[in-house]
């Protein structure tokens, strides 16, 4: 077995690498099924129902995938200049905190107009995304230290810093009047107006949070490949001489992908809020892993923000599935060993589009007339 | 008289944090060893937690049902964790050596796929490991009777048979890159593959070999947790111990003996929330503040490292995290 590298990639191998990847990691997932005692096709046939064809399943499944589409938006928004932001778990802590911060201070201050608490919850889960996802930028454009540990490591900061808010102090974001929260560390709910509206389509129910999410996926996919910036980030990613030697502000543009992709997973944490937790509940949202399935999502969509929509809505389902199904005879985890084999075959995949693959021996020179001879 | 002595020196605070940054630093250790010897390969494995994992779930499970005396059944649990460890370790190689994909997304891949929400949460949940306790764990060994010996007795001759294996290792593993024939071909692999392709040494299989490996070492790892510390199976009970791991690696400059200075240093981080809660000590600061500690830490740490000496790019393999294509170099 060979590989030649393609001098052409075919357009259409772009689109049958990701399918074909999902195919080939349902089948291999079977084969663990099967070793583990588990009827596969009942398995597929239970995770699908619930995650799409169920009465109202496209709705809880609308819901939760939006914070996948923005984290999945956050890490295609780094990942593409190489600047692997892994910390988009908690810049979507920070999200979701600042999001319900600024719900409960606008309550508090007798606000009661839906169109005041949404963008100021959008604003803030932004902004508190932003600062968190600076820390490792500028210690990664002043210091090169490896984003991917620091990022890494303050998502374990920010789960603390939720459980402390909740749990271990008597924080503004807890619940310490109602007589639930003072039996058990309860998260204080948002005012009923900041709750985020949503939109009736047939019996499908859109949340506000998913059409903010598609609107964000086409500005970034205009502003990496219709813009001045765009390009320039594209030339950092692909070469880090050429972008200096060209005049390119190789710390600041670092430092902005590093703010934007926090931004996308703040305003993800945000929307999470808004959309359906509406008030921080440390264990929820640690137990989703909303920011590392971003990662698999963007990677599937081959960091293209169009295609992390139908990516994140995709695996979101399948992963809300797996929540809702989790229980003695369906094992938890299932969907996290799906997800990696999907990468895995994402990854082995696009050897396909760069190279193209041969088998048997190499016809050498001496043998091919020879036999064109006889 | 002399015993009474010892044993007030050796509840002195500073003696039990040197004891259990030990306890707590040898799965690191053994991971970072691992995560030495695939880099100086020439391959980033950014998979290490979820190796880890499926180590500690494995090696767990085979401690619970294996019927067998204790140290037999623990010497093969560790085994077990090994090779489950290696066949991750597996997978990362045969997508980036083989398949040249880029190692930083195939190894959040495999920690994605193994890690707390994958394989190894699967696995514990079907076969039915978490709740009990370990049939078998590793104790201290006490050894030459002198674990109460003041100060050196529970740091150095009371600990268990993992950590003295994992000393064994960082001897071995130093040897091995500094003056053995196959490791100068390993650095060399990891520094210039095409010249020392041009040599005849196989890039390839020493890639595939010290990649498993590092995966092997990575799994007996993660079995320090199931089969000492915790000692049972709770999902994601590593919490972030691998990722420790390869910051280690690169501030231990890829050198096996300040590996096991980083991993101790790391341990005794890990080590003092608990510490200091037993005693009731600085109660007014909130116990998260402790635990965030080695994670803050490994931050501080890689600051330090990368702006100073590895500005100078000390230790970094040349060739970390490229693949290795004969016909393209």
């Amino acid at each position: 077995m060979r590989f030649e590298r393609r001098l052409e990639q075919p357009r259409w191998l772009s689109l049958a690498v990701p399918v074909g990847s999902m195919v080939v990691a349902f089948g291999v997932m079977a084969i663990v099924l099967l070793a583990t005692g588990h009827n596969p096709l009942t398995t597929y046939r239970r995770l699908f129902d619930s995650a799409f064809f169920a009465n109202g399943a496209l709705t809880s499944t609308l819901v939760f995938c939006t914070p996948i589409v923005f984290t999945g938006l956050a890490a295609a928004a780094a990942f593409r200049m190489q600047l692997y932001n892994i910390g988009g778990e908690g810049q979507f802590y920070w999200g979701a905190i600042a999001g319900v911060g600024v719900a409960l201070y606008l309550g508090d201050q007798g606000v009661t107009s839906t169109w005041v608490f949404v963008p100021a919850m959008i604003l803030a889960g932004m902004l508190a995304g932003a600062a968190w996802a600076a820390i490792p930028g500028l210690l990664r454009a002043f210091f090169k230290t490896n984003e991917i540990i620091t990022s890494l490591m303050l998502n374990y900061v920010a789960g603390l810093l939720v459980t402390y808010l909740i749990i271990d102090s008597k924080s503004y974001w807890r619940d310490l009047e109602s007589f639930e929260g003072q039996t058990f560390p309860l998260g204080k709910s948002i005012p009923e107006e900041a709750k985020w509206p949503s939109a009736e389509i047939g019996s499908i129910v859109v949340p506000l949070g998913f059409g903010v999410a598609i609107v964000t996926a086409i500005v970034l996919w205009v502003a990496y490949g219709r813009t001045r910036f765009g390009f320039e980030l594209q030339v950092i990613g692909d070469s880090q001489r050429t972008a200096r030697f060209a005049g390119m502000r190789l710390r600041r543009k670092i430092m902005a992908v590093m703010c934007i992709s926090g931004a996308l997973a703040g305003l993800g944490g945000a929307s999470y809020e808004g959309d359906f937790a509406y008030q921080i509940d440390p264990t929820g949202i640690q137990a989703s892993f909303f920011g590392y399935t971003g990662i698999v999502v963007a990677a599937l969509a081959a960091y293209n923000p169009l295609a992390v929509v139908p990516v994140g809505f995709l695996l979101g389902g399948l992963q809300n599935a797996g929540f809702t199904l989790q229980g003695a005879d369906f094992p938890s985890g299932l969907v996290g060993v799906m997800q990696g084999l999907i990468l895995f075959c994402a990854l082995g995949g696009e050897v396909l589009i760069r190279y193209r693959v041969r088998f048997g021996r190499r016809v050498s020179a001496a043998t091919g007339p020879a036999e064109a001879r006889s | 008289m002399s015993g009474f002595l010892a044993a007030g020196v050796n509840d002195s605070f500073l003696v039990l944090i040197l004891a259990s940054a030990v306890l707590y630093g040898t799965p690191l250790l053994f991971a970072a060893l691992g995560e030495v010897l695939a880099e100086r390969s020439g391959v980033l494995n950014l998979g290490v937690e979820g190796m880890m994992l499926v180590g500690a779930v494995m090696g767990f499970w085979a401690v619970q049902s294996l019927d067998a005396a204790g140290g037999v059944s623990l010497a093969v649990a560790v085994a077990v964790a090994a090779m489950a460890g290696a066949s991750m370790g597996l997978i990362h190689a045969f997508l980036v050596i083989t398949l040249r994909a880029n190692q930083i997304v195939s190894g959040l891949a495999l920690t994605i796929f193994a890690g707390a929400a994958g394989l190894s949460s699967y696995l514990g949940n079907d076969l039915d490991l978490s709740g009990a306790p370990a049939a078998h764990v590793f104790a201290p060994l006490d050894l030459f009777g002198l674990g109460d010996l003041p100060v050196l007795g529970p740091i150095l001759l009371d600990q268990s048979a993992l950590v003295y294996l994992s000393w064994g290792c960082v001897l071995a593993i130093g040897f091995y890159l500094t003056r053995t024939r196959p490791g100068l071909n390993l650095r060399a692999v990891g520094e210039s593959p095409a010249a020392a392709d041009a040599m005849g040494i196989d890039v390839t299989r020493y890639r595939y070999a010290h990649t498993v490996a590092g995966g092997a070492f990575a799994g007996v790892g993660g079995a320090c947790f199931t089969l000492q510390i915790t000692p049972q199976w709770v999902n994601g009970l590593t919490g972030g111990a691998g990722w420790i791991a390869v910051a280690l690696v690169i501030f231990a400059f890829w050198r096996a003996d300040l590996c096991l200075v980083g991993a101790y240093l790391f341990g005794a981080f890990s080590a003092l929330p608990l510490l200091l809660q037993a005693r009731g000590w600085l109660d007014s600061i909130p116990a998260e503040v402790f635990i965030a500690l080695p994670y803050v830490m490994t931050v501080v740490v890689l600051v330090a490292v990368s702006s100073g000496a590895a500005k100078r790019r000390l230790g970094a393999p040349a060739a970390l995290g490229i693949p290795y294509v004969r016909e393209e170099r």
